[in-house]
C-alpha cells in the first residue's frame, strides 16, 4: 500500500507530466485561459490516462514484450524468441486513439452532459503528448497492472493540477500591465517557467 | 527558386514560426535542448518526420475518407516515427538513450499532425513536402537559439567544443547551473518571441 502512495505523491509533485517533464505543454499553453475550461481538460485527462496507461501495460506485457510471445508459439529456442517492441508506439497510438474514440461514444450515450462539457476536448487528448509520454513512461520504467493505474491516475492529477493552476494565474493576469511584445504567449511561457521553478522544490523530498 | 517556393519553405522560420506563433510541438522544445547536438538530431528527425509524412498524406489525400482521416494521418505518422527510431538506436545508440521517450512524442509533436490537417490534406504532394521541411526548419531554429544558449552559459561550451573554460577545469567561467536545468527554456523561448515581435509588430497578440 505505502508503495502505490509513494508512486502516487510521485507523479503528482516530484515527476509532475507538465512541469517535470514538459509533456502535454501545446495544450497546457494554449487551453489555460480560463479556469472552468482548465478543469474541464484536466478531468478528460485524468481519465484517458487512468485508462490508457494500463490498457497499453497490458497489452505491452502480453504481446510486444521481448520473448511475451514465446510460450504461445511454442518457442523455446532463445535465438528464435519474438521480440516486437518496435511496434509499441504505432500500437500504443492506435489504443489511444481507440480508447478516446470509445470513451466519447459512451458520454454520449449515457452521460450526455458530461459530454457536452468535455466534447471539444475528448479528440485533442489523442494527440496530446502527456498522455502517449506516460505511456512510454511506464513501458521505461516497467510497471506492474496495479502500478501502473496508480502511476496513470496520479500522472493525470498532477497535470490537471498544473493546468489549472496556470489557468488561475493568468486570469489574474489579465489586470497586469505586461509588455506588448509578451502579450499572450510570451508572458504565458515565463509564468509557466516560474511554474516549473516552484515545482523544482519538491524534487528535495525524499519518498 | 519562385517566390511561392521560398514563401513555402522559409515563411515557417519567423513569419509563421510553429513554436513561437503557432504554439506547436513546444513540448520536446523545453526537454531536448541541453546540448545542441540532441536539439539537431532532435531538429533532423523531425524535420524528416514532417516532411515525408505530408508527401505521403498529400499523395493520398484524395483517397483518405475524411471521417478516419485522423487515424490514417497517425499511422503513416507513426510508422515514420519508427523507422527514425530504429535508425537512430542502430547507428547512434548513445544519442537515442538521451533523447529517450522524446524520439517517440515526435509522433504526438503537434506540429507533424498540425501541418498534415492544415497543409497536406489540401495541397498537392510537392509543396506539402516543402511545407513540411520548412516547419521543421521553424522548430529546428527555435531549438537550436534555445540549446546554444544553455550549453553555452550552462556548460560554456558549444556543440561540446569548450569555448569558456569552466573553473572547475581551471578556467575562468563560473557555469550558470540555472540554464542547465530543463526549465531555463520556458525563460529563453519566452524572451526569444519578445525580441521576433519587437522586431515584427505584427505578431503581437491583441487581448
Amino acid at each position: 500500500m505505502e508503495h502505490y502512495l509513494s508512486i502516487f505523491v510521485k507523479t503528482i509533485f516530484i515527476e509532475n507530466m507538465a512541469l517535470s517533464f514538459f509533456l502535454g505543454m501545446c495544450t497546457f499553453l494554449a487551453v489555460s485561459k480560463k479556469v472552468s475550461t482548465a478543469i474541464g481538460l484536466g478531468v478528460a485527462v485524468v481519465v484517458v490516462l487512468g485508462l490508457a496507461v494500463p490498457a497499453n501495460q497490458i497489452i505491452y506485457q502480453a504481446i510486444l514484450a521481448p520473448g511475451a510471445l514465446d510460450s504461445l508459439m511454442g518457442i523455446t529456442d532463445p535465438k528464435e524468441s519474438i521480440d516486437l517492441s518496435f511496434l509499441s508506439f504505432i500500437t500504443f497510438i492506435g489504443v489511444i486513439a481507440a480508447l478516446v474514440q470509445i470513451l466519447e461514444m459512451l458520454l454520449d450515450k449515457y452521460f450526455p452532459a458530461l459530454y457536452q462539457a468535455l466534447g471539444i476536448f475528448l479528440p485533442l487528448i489523442t494527440v496530446n503528448c502527456a498522455i502517449f509520454g506516460a505511456v512510454s513512461f511506464m513501458v521505461a520504467k516497467n510497471l506492474t497492472l496495479g502500478e501502473s493505474v496508480v502511476y496513470g491516475v496520479g500522472s493525470g492529477i498532477g497535470w490537471m493540477l498544473a493546468i489549472v493552476l496556470m489557468a488561475g494565474l493568468r486570469e489574474k493576469m489579465k489586470y497586469s500591465d505586461v509588455p506588448n511584445g509578451l502579450k499572450g504567449l510570451g508572458i504565458t511561457f515565463i509564468t509557466a517557467g516560474l511554474m516549473a521553478f516552484g515545482f523544482l522544490s519538491f524534487g528535495g523530498i525524499s519518498l | 527558386m519562385s517566390s511561392d517556393t521560398k514563401k513555402v519553405l522559409f515563411g515557417p522560420v519567423v513569419d509563421n514560426n510553429p513554436i513561437a506563433l503557432q504554439v506547436l510541438g513546444v513540448c520536446s522544445a523545453l526537454a531536448v535542448t541541453s546540448s545542441m547536438a540532441n536539439a539537431l538530431v532532435m531538429t533532423l528527425a523531425v524535420i524528416v518526420v514532417t516532411a515525408f509524412s505530408n508527401l505521403f498524406i498529400s499523395i493520398i489525400r484524395n483517397q483518405i475518407p475524411s471521417s478516419v482521416r485522423i487515424i490514417v494521418q497517425m499511422a503513416i505518422i507513426a510508422s515514420l516515427v519508427i523507422v527514425v527510431d530504429q535508425v537512430l538506436k542502430a547507428f547512434s545508440y548513445q544519442l537515442s538513450k538521451e533523447l529517450s521517450v522524446y524520439i517517440g512524442l515526435i509522433i504526438t509533436n503537434c506540429i507533424v499532425m498540425g501541418r498534415a490537417e492544415a497543409f497536406a490534406m489540401k495541397e498537392k504532394p510537392g509543396v506539402s513536402f516543402l511545407d513540411g521541411i520548412g516547419n521543421g526548419l521553424g522548430y529546428g531554429a527555435v531549438l537550436m537559439v534555445v540549446a546554444f544558449f544553455r550549453e553555452l552559459l550552462g556548460f560554456g561550451k558549444v556543440f561540446g567544443f569548450e569555448v569558456l573554460p569552466l573553473v572547475q577545469n581551471g578556467g575562468w567561467y563560473q557555469g550558470n547551473g540555472l540554464l542547465v536545468l530543463p526549465f531555463s527554456s520556458f525563460f529563453i523561448i519566452g524572451l526569444i518571441i519578445w525580441a521576433v515581435r519587437q522586431w515584427k509588430p505584427e505578431q503581437v497578440e491583441k487581448d
